[in-house]
């Protein structure tokens, strides 16, 4: 009996398909479906075996052993079964996926998952492939009305409520033992697609040790950027999961004043240990950026900002910015120094793209340089950068040297927790 | 100015101190609790006064092990229970959740009600109002910088202490009856006692407690601290409780034991104080209950929310979170709607809520103990044998005392032959 190839997708509910029959090739009953197991290293999608018996003896069915998926049960073509006792290589579908967070890669938040959908796939045999996630009320309400209600009338019930499915390849998987991780062929790489602001809103709402996961899993500055977005609270104790090795790599990506901001939130041991496993140059700025007070200039602002001579010109500052990878952040400004280090003038970047490369640079400078001293307050600071409508505010010294700068995003990022609490 | 402000900041920095321990501890002597105990000793006198030694082993005994569990996994109890029995399991428990944490919520509107009535403002206004600012405080993100004033209002208890020592209670018998275990063979006795671990030992406050310590973000190698705050926040709450029992046996049962059957009655409590005690209990009660109407609601709709995997929090809008929104709001529409049923029985019902909590009880802690006890789940911070003794017994005990409570109410005049009497 051959079937048109336009025949609507057959699905099977991991729900419906736990319960359902094994039937032998002479029609002997042989158990009922209690588990289902995909391996992923062989197939990405298909469920391999097929698991029945009671209590502790369990037998596998294999997929190439079924030859048809019916109404009221699986037939099968032999009656060959070896008993299972659990294998590191395969992921259990009612243990290891249903009820469990997983993150949806396309939607970019954290489900929970109600039911998984299967799709019958005919490739000689018939064969089942995980198709979809459900994460809606249709999975909820067929998980309760399961057994309570017949089959027919949960699907007629469930196709009048909104779809809410997360296709398979979206779905993210976070698994904490790297062993297994290897051996279900889970990586968190499709994750870096996200932007890190967004993943560090799903890190926030996974457990602890599928957090811990993550940041071992993710490229270094990936995990840097995503740091960076997490809050404070939920930062501690990523910080205090991760080997401190791991922990310092991740912070030499970040900013350093960023990098100690987030050492400020641990105790001192803690602190300690990591920035002892950092690269000196970094390890040293961020022991400076620490001992300033949170609520200041100096505590607010990055050590990395762009700085040159006074008698630049134009063409010369485009240079030595075309010649160097910068890790400076917010590439809006630039100021020139003296010989000495002591701030003379700010100038826009924008500016030097429309003056011709002969120009002095110090001729496109603000005609008044505004600057804040290390020790001014946080308050003090955003007025100034509300005064004068800046990006960047450098800030000095006792003797005018030039320490750092404090950029826009720095102001928002000290005013939003202000915000929120609505004073 | 900068001297008020100085002041402020090192208010708020040692009220910072107070964790989600405490809080839990100064949420749990709500509406229901102040009623409770103030009916235990009007009735019983200083008879029921042994429960709290148990009462107090049980509440530390849980709502550590609740800590401990966010702690460890990161995790909210609806989330493991989720996570660990099932979409089925999960509905069922929540949904017993809601409808005692609703008759919560009305108790503490009813407390609002009482708190008003006495000054005197009629609760068609007051009612409606508190739910108004419950709803706006929390929805509006204000709701944090008023925590710190309801947890100033705590101090109110110590208005109890003073009472109880000025009334000159029998301090000897006090003392003996606090260690002497007496049981009476009587339907509104053994309620009370019910009543009393329902009110101390509430299932509301496992999932608030798990979730908070989760939400700051608390961590395994933090956890002493926090540990040592949630043991003192339920001491200081036990304590609470036994003035209040000692102020009323001495200022009304000792001149005729009576039920609890209006606000006023339990404000005789504070008489000894003098010509405000009146305008003191009202303004306790008053703020006692704004406390917990506060976190009772959203703690239910965020619970319920998270257990079904649906979007929940404030930090989502509307459209993100329509049944996290709903269910909030509803439970205060409605809470707050039946207390103005003309003839609503205020402290009758107040009394009945916590008889509830303590029927769900053991449930609930059935799964907590299950789950501390999982070694994939806790790692090294499984229970010790002795939390699994003090828990599994509570568990039999309001098990059994919740099937004499529904014997007696079924057979009221059934006679219990082997209950011992107290003199």
């Amino acid at each position: 009996m051959e079937r048109s190839r336009t025949e609507p997708v057959r699905l099977v509910y991991l729900t419906e398909l736990t319960g359902m029959r094994l039937i032998g090739p002479k029609g002997t009953r042989i158990g009922r479906v209690k588990e289902a197991a995909v391996s992923p290293r062989e197939h990405p999608r298909r469920v391999s075996r097929f698991l029945f018996g009671s209590g502790r003896t369990k037998f596998a069915v294999r997929w190439d052993q079924v030859r048809v998926f019916e109404e009221d049960g699986i037939v099968l073509a032999d009656e060959s079964f070896v008993p299972y006792h659990g294998d590191e290589n395969h992921l259990l579908l009612t243990k290891d996926l249903l009820d469990q967070q997983i993150i949806d890669v396309n939607g970019r938040k954290v489900v929970r998952v109600n039911d998984i959908a299967l799709r019958v796939a005919r490739n000689g045999n018939e064969q089942l492939w995980v198709h979809e996630v459900g994460v809606g009320l249709q999975g909820a309400f067929r998980r309760l009305a399961e057994g309570l209600l017949p089959n027919r009338i949960i699907r007629e019930v469930q196709e009048r409520m909104a779809p809410n499915s997360i296709p398979w390849e979206a779905c993210n998987i976070v698994e904490p033992d790297p062993q297994r991780r290897l051996r279900l062929s889970i990586s968190h790489k499709r994750l870096e697609t996200i932007h890190p602001a967004d993943l560090a809103d799903i890190v926030e709402e996974l457990g602890s040790e599928d957090r811990e996961a993550l940041f071992e899993t993710l490229g270094e500055e990936f995990a840097a950027e995503t740091l960076e977005e997490v809050k404070d609270t939920v930062k501690t104790s990523i910080l205090h999961s991760l080997e401190p090795e791991r922990a310092a790599d991740i912070l030499e990506e970040m900013d350093p004043a960023e990098a100690a901001d987030a050492l400020a939130l641990l105790q001192k041991g803690a602190r300690e240990d990591i920035v002892r496993d950092m690269e000196p140059e970094p390890a040293d700025e961020v022991a400076e950026l620490l001992e300033y007070e949170d609520d200041t200039a100096a505590g607010m602002m990055a050590t990395r900002y762009l700085a040159f001579p006074l008698e630049s010109t134009v063409g010369s500052v485009v240079a030595s910015l075309q010649g160097e990878d910068s890790q400076v952040k917010r590439l809006t400004h630039f100021f020139l120094v003296d010989a000495d280090g002591r701030l003379v003038a700010s100038v826009s970047l924008g500016r030097l793209a429309i003056a011709p490369p002969d120009t002095p640079a110090r001729s496109l400078a603000y005609r008044t340089t505004v600057e804040v001293g290390m020790d001014a307050k946080a308050e003090e600071v955003v007025e100034v950068f509300e005064k004068y409508n800046l990006y960047a505010l450098p800030v000095v010294d006792a003797g005018r040297v030039l320490q750092g700068q404090i950029t826009a995003d720095d102001v928002i990022s000290f005013l939003s927790p202000e915000l929120e609490r609505g004073l | 100015m900068a001297l008020l402000r100085n002041l402020r900041v090192r208010a708020l920095a040692f009220l910072g101190v107070l964790g989600p321990g405490f809080i839990t501890a100064m949420v749990d002597n709500d509406a229901g609790g102040i009623f409770t105990y103030s009916d235990a000793g009007a009735r019983w006198g200083y008879i029921p006064l042994w429960t709290l030694l148990p009462i107090t082993l049980l509440l530390v005994v849980s709502q550590e092990m609740c800590a401990r569990m966010g702690a460890v996994t990161g995790k909210g109890l609806s989330d493991l229970i989720r996570e660990e029995y099932g979409l089925r399991m999960t509905v069922i428990v929540m949904g017993l959740l809601l409808a005692v944490n609703f008759t919560n919520v009305a108790a503490n509107f009813a407390g609002i009600a009482g708190a008003m009535e006495l000054l005197p403002v009629s609760r068609y206004i007051s009612v409606p109002l508190g739910a108004l600012l419950v709803w706006v405080l929390v929805v509006k993100g204000t709701y944090q910088s008023v925590e710190k004033v309801f947890l100033a209002a705590s101090g109110f208890y110590i208005a109890y202490v003073v009472s109880a020592v000025l009334v000159e209670p029998d301090w000897e018998l006090a003392m003996r009856s606090t260690v002497q275990p007496a049981l009476l063979a009587d339907r509104g006795y053994i309620a009370v006692m019910i009543g009393m671990v329902g009110t101390s030992v509430a299932p509301w406050m496992q999932f608030y407690l798990q979730a908070a310590i989760v939400e700051k973000g608390i961590d395994s190698k933090q956890y002493r601290d926090t540990r040592v705050e949630v043991v003192v926040g339920c001491v200081l709450m036990a304590v609470v409780a036994f003035f209040i029992i000692v102020a009323c046996a001495g200022a009304i049962w000792e001149h005729g034991a009576r039920p609890i059957q209006s606000p006023d009655e339990a404000a005789e409590a504070l008489l000894p104080l003098g010509r405000y005690a009146f305008a003191l209990f009202a303004g306790g009660l008053l703020c006692s209950s704004l406390f917990a109407s506060s976190i009772l609601p959203l703690s239910t709709a965020y619970t319920v929310c998270e257990g079904l995997g649906l979007e929940s929090g404030v930090d989502n809008d509307f459209d993100e979170a329509p049944t996290f929104y709903w269910m909030y709001t509803l439970l205060i529409v409605l809470g707050a709607g039946v207390v103005l049923i003309p003839g609503f029985p205020l402290v009758r019902m107040i009394l009945a809520s916590q008889v509830l909590n303590g029927i769900l009880l053991p449930i609930v802690m059935i799964f907590i103990v299950r789950l501390a006890n999982r070694e994939d789940l806790m790692r090294e911070w499984t229970n010790g044998r002795f939390y699994n003794f003090v828990a599994w017994s509570a568990v039999a005990v309001m098990i059994g005392l919740s099937i004499l409570l529904a014997a007696f109410s079924i057979f009221p005049s059934a006679p219990v032959a082997s209950m011992p009497s107290v003199p």
